[in-house]
């Protein structure tokens, strides 16, 4: 079984370290204040956006888009037209900062379970639900790519 | 939008605005309770003063499928600092879905002084109103609850089989591809929690959201709402009706429309739901 990028296997032991629940809900706060950085660029796409980058089972709206690096690697952008979706604008942070840029066989090996390791197991199953949609679209695109190869 | 008074609601006094919450932050006879499904959100910023029931960690039993027993209910008042006499003032976001949630099992413990904010936590945004970051802490109460009482206002498995046969009225308050089943089947979608597709037959189909402007997050004016589910699907205010969803926390949302705002007066939520029925070996499904 392939590993799962270095950087998001970082991010994950940060999180099983923590142990208090508001110092966890305060790092994931910090995450979604950096959204605009990962937010899909108006060269790329403009609302109304394609259904096709609609992540289907995202309560918040969320959407993904790719981008081929010279590398062959894949450039991930988000958006989440739901302003109060701050979990789904975390998760998005969170997989561009750990699966931009990264091999695609380790992408395509990152598992929705991160979103329970990440957000704790205590989370409601529609959020979870919704969360594990944009990994699930993140992951799907590495093996498209793959399988394209 | 008119005000909560001119709307035609058969009962006004469940539900208050964001003016009259603002004017009321500082009542000691009031607490503000924040529900959301976005468990970021209420640590992110919140109204002044008002504290945080989680659904998941304050409202369910942490073992079995249920909600908490009157002890934990006991429990969860006195961690908030209400008694019997406190009205309760909910609100949340997703158009006040899981405030409305709360307030239902509130209901189940009898705590009748309970209303929701019109609009919610986007309205309260959208009027640029207060929020803050800071934990208000209250001095514990003694609350004293009841026997939860489960016979009401929500139905169980068995029950909603018997409302089959009976070919009363189910309201299917989730979006039309979980009502179809075609969501289960979805290429790169989580499995959704049942291993049928489909809903309650003879169920109708109505989004929970139908009933609210989407813009600001308001309930609709009570004709909006009898054109929606009297005009279009046939229910009458004397229907014995049961709502479900997914988990029952969108059905709570338009079992508090029927139930207050149109003054329905016998409507249950089925919390089992479709996470039990999709799930549930020889109940009839259709598609």
């Amino acid at each position: 079984m392939a590993q799962i990028p270095d950087k998001l296997t970082e991010i994950i032991d940060d999180f099983a370290s923590i142990t208090d629940r508001n110092e966890r809900v305060e790092y994931l706060i910090e995450k979604a204040d950096r959204f605009a950085e990962v937010k899909v660029p108006a060269t790329l796409a403009t609302r109304p956006y394609d259904e096709r980058h609609r992540v289907p089972a995202c309560e918040s709206e969320a959407f993904v888009w790719t981008v081929e690096q010279p590398d062959h690697t894949l450039k991930y952008y988000f958006d989440v037209l739901n302003p109060q979706g701050l979990s789904a604008m975390a998760m998005s942070v969170i997989l561009d900062e750990t699966c931009s840029g990264q091999p695609l066989e380790q992408v395509a090996a990152v598992s929705t379970d991160i979103v329970l390791q990440i957000f704790g197991r205590e989370i409601s199953m529609g959020k979870g639900q919704g969360l594990m949609g944009i990994v699930s679209v993140v992951q799907h695109e590495a093996k498209k790519r793959l399988q394209r190869a | 939008m008119a005000d909560i008074s001119n709307r035609g609601y058969v009962n006004t006094d469940v539900l208050v605005s964001t003016d009259w919450v603002a004017q009321h932050l500082n009542d000691p006879k009031i607490r503000i309770v924040e529900s959301n499904e976005d468990p970021l959100l209420y640590p992110s910023g919140h109204i002044p003063g008002a504290v945080q029931v989680d659904w998941t960690t304050d409202l369910n039993d942490p073992l079995r499928r249920d909600y908490l027993d009157n002890d934990g209910f006991e429990k969860l008042a006195s961690r908030i600092g209400i008694t019997n006499d406190t009205t309760v003032v909910f609100y949340g976001d997703k158009n006040n879905w899981w405030a409305t949630y709360a307030f239902w099992v509130f209901q189940l413990f009898g705590h009748n002084k309970a209303k929701i904010m019109d609009g919610g936590r986007l309205k309260w945004e959208k009027e640029n109103r207060e929020l803050t970051r800071d934990v208000t802490q209250y001095p514990a109460t003694q609350y004293k609850a009841p026997e939860r009482d489960d016979h009401k206002i929500r139905a169980f498995r068995d029950q909603v089989l018997k409302h089959i046969e009976a070919r009363r009225p189910l309201v299917d308050v989730r979006s039309p591809d979980e009502y179809s089943g075609k969501k289960l089947h979805m290429e790169g979608y989580p499995q959704e929690g049942a291993l049928r597709g489909g809903h309650i037959p003879g169920a109708k189909s109505v989004p929970w959201a139908r009933a609210v402007n989407t813009e600001d997050g308001t309930f609709k004016p009570a004709d909006e709402l009898r054109a929606i589910y009297e005009g279009e699907k046939g229910l009458k205010p004397d229907d014995d009706v049961i709502a479900y969803c997914r988990i029952g926390e969108r059905s709570s949302h338009t079992w508090f429309v029927l139930k207050y705002l149109l003054g329905y007066k016998q409507v249950r939520n089925y919390d089992g739901s479709w996470t039990e029925w999709g799930n549930s070996v020889g109940v009839p499904i259709e598609k």
